[in-house]
């Protein structure tokens, strides 16, 4: 009996060792092993992707991560702040193509008190009926800093002034012997999962990411996997987990890019060791969209996002554009059918 | 070990691949049609391992694309173009000597040279370019003029193709590239390509090099607007040739970029559409040695995969290569050896260097 079938036979969770074990199976049985679970979680063959918008509020930030090509410093003369007209542009462009959400991120500025952000909050919601999904985990803690609030009531003020979701960016590799060498600013791996536990506890869903190629090794992730993986056994708060790889252009770190067969490998591995989070996201802004096209045999149930606007990665060198339907011809073409969601992958019914 | 499939329409065609009994037409529509796109891999991998071991193959080229200037102007190319283009060019003898010496410090095996079915150019110039590239890089191998390009010259030389041949090589010439078949189906060649060597005569000429001891390779131009049971006869064509001859070493398919042709409006290939034609070539050519994915057509990050997915090679460092890149390919210009080895061992294969007749490159 192969690694396959044996596998089949236990529908069982995996110990540290046997993601290792999986982590090194042949590609393509480690892929039809991720469908397995992908299957029994999403018995229909649908994909799911949203319509929404990454607004980045501003470019300033002190945190200064290795990997990252889109942070300037405040008196860089490309630093900016995004203007109330320009963000109300954004989301009306994004509201009139059928968008649900704004992805709403920016650096850790060190000057904007943390009342800029309730009234930021405060205005869009005022003014239009759209999901924000808003300040990754770093950005949380950085506020916690600046109102020398506690991050519970950080979290309840940002919720009661329209925040409805939290993106799982900033999560890197939650293994801090790598933190402290490529996003020694960013906080520790504990401050990142405890801003999603107690987001988690107050209510608010998130999702998880990775980021991985840089100087982690496959132990680290799956060290990372598995964090995300305990988190989510105490709260269930997680929608959905996002891994994706480095891009080296214009960063700090030379590398040789992870290729297609390395990212395939690490998303079926999370869809077999993240049992107990719903979906499993593909990144099409990353990988290009033939990989993301292959990634949905590989464990994703969902394309993730049109990205009517993508900064931060095309600021690496990388920007690709599909449009809607681009987006629905992958799907359609690989043998499942679209089906456009919203932030908590429910049905958006047109 | 036993092969997984998802799809219950893929078990027979398992079982004659167990058996290394030879697939059929119908079983290529199936490996086509099934969405089980995992199961086709695990099959065409199995055929994969079996010829060429956990070996990933890669060589060190250089590309010289001599004129762009056409007579052809078939609808799905953006590199051909009239003499009184703008954009037109050709390259002179001495420019191309050119681009020879610029790169003699490097370890090339082979030059790989393709151009248009030039109106005006004279057999001289072809047979003077082999010679003159021979004199300044004696040890290097010539890939050199697809079968549509040896029918012109054959005409331009006023000689059978046998006889040709047999003058190119005396100049140099080390075999043929597989360009210029597209799709088989007259049909297709109609509306696309009317003005293009017949595909029997394509044929014909591989089968002729074939015969003088004259290695080619073969292609299959996909995504435009053939069906799947002519890509499948394309592919038994192919193997019926081989069969007889046995000259081909490599099959390629080609994946369409619609950009800059006369089908702007139609959409790319997909990841998926490259996979499966990788996938179902390695399975249908049972006789054909070799399958490469050629990352300058379907990006490094897919050609990787591919390695899993039948092909074993991944031809190599390709600098100026521009019959893709007029179409819009997005992909880079060169990638290094460092990047081709570490695309190669992170798949985990085994990189090998190659000449152009796969034997191990050793420095």
């Amino acid at each position: 009996m192969n690694q396959y079938s044996n596998y089949l036979c236990n529908l069982m969770r995996l110990t540290f060792q046997q993601a290792v074990d999986w982590y090194h199976a042949d590609l393509l049985t480690l892929g039809q092993a991720a469908q397995e679970v992908r299957w029994r979680l999403h018995p229909e063959p649908a994909v799911t992707y949203v319509v929404d918008r990454n607004i980045n509020y501003t470019n300033v930030c002190v945190s200064g991560c290795r990997f990252c090509a889109f942070y300037r410093s405040a008196d860089s003369p490309e630093a900016y702040v995004l203007e109330r007209e320009a963000l109300g542009r954004k989301i009306e462009e994004t509201l009139a193509l059928g968008g649900t959400q704004i992805l709403l991120q920016g650096g850790m500025h060190p000057d904007l008190p943390f009342s800029f952000y309730e009234d930021l909050l405060r205005w869009i919601k005022d003014r239009y009926p759209i999901h924000i999904h808003g300040f990754s985990p770093p950005e949380i803690i950085h506020l916690t800093r600046i109102s020398r609030l506690d991050l519970e009531t950080v979290l309840r003020r940002l919720r009661e002034a329209g925040l409805d979701t939290i993106p799982g960016g900033g999560a890197e590799i939650l293994v801090d012997r790598v933190r402290e060498q490529v996003s020694p600013k960013k906080g520790s791996s504990a401050e990142w999962l405890r801003v999603m536990e107690t987001a988690h506890r107050l209510g608010m869903r998130t999702t998880a990411t990775m980021m991985f190629g840089h100087l982690d090794t496959p132990e680290d992730r799956i060290r990372h996997l598995l964090a995300i993986r305990d988190l989510q056994d105490r709260t269930g708060g997680f929608t959905a987990f996002i891994p994706w790889s480095f891009q080296s252009g214009n960063t700090d770190l030379p590398l040789l890019p992870v290729g297609g067969t390395e990212y395939l490998r690490l998303l079926a591995l999370s869809r077999l060791v993240l049992d107990n989070v719903p979906n499993l996201q593909s990144s099409w802004v990353t990988q290009g969209p033939k990989v993301g096209q292959v990634a949905l045999f590989f464990g994703a149930n969902d394309l993730g996002s049109t990205m009517i606007e993508e900064n931060v990665v095309a600021a690496a060198g990388i920007s690709f554009r599909l449009s809607l339907e681009e987006m629905e011809r992958l799907i359609t073409d690989a043998g499942f059918f679209p089906r456009q969601r919203d932030t908590y992958y429910r049905s958006v019914v047109a | 070990m036993e092969i997984h499939v998802q799809d219950p329409q893929l078990r027979p065609i398992r079982d004659k691949v167990l058996a290394k009994e030879r697939l059929d037409l119908e079983d290529g529509l199936t490996l086509y049609q099934t969405p089980d796109l995992l199961g086709v891999g695990a099959l065409a991998n199995r055929v994969r391992e079996a010829k060429n071991g956990n070996r990933a193959y890669y060589i060190v080229n250089q590309h010289i694309n001599y004129s762009n200037i056409c007579r052809n102007r078939c609808r799905f190319c953006a590199f051909g173009r009239d003499a009184d283009d703008p954009l037109a060019y050709q390259m002179s003898l001495e420019d191309i000597e050119q681009k020879v010496r610029e790169r003699l410090a490097e370890p090339i095996s082979e030059i790989h040279i393709v151009g248009g079915i030039h109106p005006s150019l004279p057999f001289s110039y072809y047979l003077e370019m082999l010679q003159r590239i021979k004199a300044l890089r004696p040890a290097v191998h010539l890939q050199a003029f697809t079968a549509v390009e040896i029918a012109h010259l054959a005409e331009l030389a006023g000689k059978p193709v046998e006889e040709t041949l047999a003058i190119l090589t005396e100049a140099g010439l080390g075999s043929l590239p597989g360009g210029g078949a597209e799709v088989f189906s007259s049909r297709v060649r109609e509306s696309l390509c009317a003005q293009k060597l017949p595909s029997n005569q394509w044929l014909a000429v591989c089968q002729t090099a074939h015969r003088q001891g004259l290695h080619t390779n073969a292609t299959m131009l996909y995504g435009h607007m053939e069906t799947e049971e002519e890509r499948v006869d394309h592919l038994l064509a192919l193997r019926r040739a081989q069969d007889e001859t046995g000259g081909f070493l490599a099959f390629i398919p080609l994946a369409f970029h619609p950009k800059n042709t006369d089908l702007a409006d139609l959409s790319g290939t997909t990841g998926v559409d490259d996979l499966k034609n990788i996938a179902v070539a390695r399975l249908m050519l049972d006789n054909f040695p070799h399958i490469k994915s050629f990352w300058i057509m379907i990006g490094p990050k897919l050609a990787q995969i591919a390695l899993s997915f039948g092909a074993d090679d991944i031809d190599g460092t390709v600098v100026e290569e521009r019959i893709t890149h007029m179409a819009g390919a997005e992909t880079a210009q060169a990638l290094s050896r460092e990047e081709i080895l570490h695309l190669i061992r992170e798949a985990g294969r085994e990189p090998v260097e190659r000449d152009t007749l796969y034997n191990v490159v050793v420095h």
